[in-house]
């Protein structure tokens, strides 16, 4: 029972992180909590119907298909990110403080929580369908009884919805004067880390070259299978072993994410007008 | 590989005269034979009884290799590993490929992350 807690924690661990940090961020946007109850309950059920395409999935493309579904989940997910800074960008933390009480607010903060419960829905579906095989081969190990392995995947469960929550209450902590700007400053780099992993499947899958594997190893400094190691691996991208592409991609995203952002605040916010 | 065919294609000159015609399309398609075996080194793994086979792999190193992973097994496994920096879902009965290195030389573990205590191995790149 201990085994299966230990893998469903280690894979709702990073789908919790996301969820926490985005509760964090959009925590003064009208109607979150419905969007982001939407988001978890879509990623839910994608998992079922991905988990029962697997076979399916594994064999498109020369049985490249995963990676190639992988690489395109956190591309989305990646862009609505980017798409949210710039936005942030542009409407400024006034805004984003004061969004209750702008009526007009409520249409632009409905699609900026749409596409962050989007967000929530793929990285749900990406650790979810992974979970639910996870749980079904133990089923159908016969080692272990349905019992056991509900147990075990709920405490994994419980475990991991209980990092996230602790993630977001130490976020919704951050003063409000500093809270735009760590809460972008994060974005940044959850985005830029998404990039990077979306690399890796595309290396895996030999669409891009690996370039230097490892480009440096600091797994004697960090090892990224430490807890710690992986609460940084899913918010700003550690890798004690990364590829050349993978810090590539990494860098490029955040380059284009800056520069959206600077681009959408040299210009006047649309908003301040009405 | 269709980059290098792309490179292939472009610096092959237009041909000026049949005999030339004749040679310059015997010779792209002696080099698209030869980029379709000359690939990457393609390996196979098995998964059986949750135990990967064999589980020591020899790879020349500095070379992409081409794992052909095929999960014999009733259940899901995943291949992982820190080393090699992969990860991979193979559910029952799929047969999946991973792309690796080029590694530098060296050993390279893998483990099957759903079955921990038997399913391991080793890449030792050379």
């Amino acid at each position: 029972m201990l085994g299966s807690a230990i893998i469903v924690f280690r894979e709702t661990f990073e789908a919790a992180l996301i969820i926490g940090i985005i509760a964090a961020v959009t925590r003064s946007l009208p109607g979150r909590n419905r969007w982001l109850a939407l988001g978890v309950l879509a990623g839910i059920a994608g998992s079922g119907i991905v988990a029962s395409l697997a076979e399916w999935i594994s064999n498109l493309a020369e049985g490249t298909g995963q990676e190639i579904f992988n690489a395109g989940v956190l591309g989305i997910a990646a862009a609505m990110l980017a798409w949210h800074n710039i936005w942030m960008a542009r409407h400024g933390a006034q805004l984003a403080r004061d969004a209750r009480q702008l009526g007009l607010a409520v249409r632009e903060g409905n699609r900026e929580m749409s596409a962050l419960a989007l967000v929530i829905a793929l990285a749900v579906l990406r650790e979810g369908s992974e979970t639910a095989l996870f749980l079904y081969g133990l089923l159908a190990g016969g080692s272990q009884t349905l019992a056991d392995v509900l147990a075990g995947g709920a405490l994994g469960l419980a475990a991991g919805a209980a990092s996230g929550y602790a993630l977001y209450s130490g976020f919704v902590h951050i003063p409000a004067r500093l809270f735009f700007s760590a809460t972008s400053g994060l974005i940044l780099l959850l985005a830029s880390a998404m990039a990077s992993q979306m690399a890796r499947f595309l290396a895996q899958a030999d669409f891009v070259p690996s370039l230097a594997t490892p480009l440096w190893d600091t797994s004697w400094l960090l090892d990224d299978q430490s807890t710690l190691g992986r609460f940084l691996h899913t918010l700003v991208g550690y890798e004690a072993m990364p590829s050349g592409i993978q810090v590539l991609f990494y860098v490029a995203t955040a380059l284009l994410i800056l520069g959206g952002m600077r681009l959408a605040r040299s210009r006047p916010p649309l908003l301040a007008t009405s | 590989m269709l980059i290098r065919l792309i490179i292939i294609c472009v610096t092959l000159d237009p041909p000026s005269n049949p005999d030339t015609m004749k040679s310059t399309a015997l010779l792209a398609l002696l080099a698209m034979s030869a980029c379709a075996w000359a690939g990457d080194q393609e390996i196979a793994l098995n998964i059986r009884d949750h135990r990967f086979e064999p589980a020591e792999i020899r790879v020349p190193a500095g070379q992409k290799i081409k794992l052909v992973v095929h999960n014999q097994d009733k259940t899901p496994e995943e291949f992982e590993s820190h080393e090699l920096n992969r990860e991979k879902v193979i559910p029952a009965g799929a047969k999946v490929s991973i792309f690796v290195g080029p590694l530098a030389p060296g050993k390279y573990p893998f483990f099957g992350e759903f079955h921990e205590k038997t399913a391991k191995g080793m890449i030792v790149a050379e």
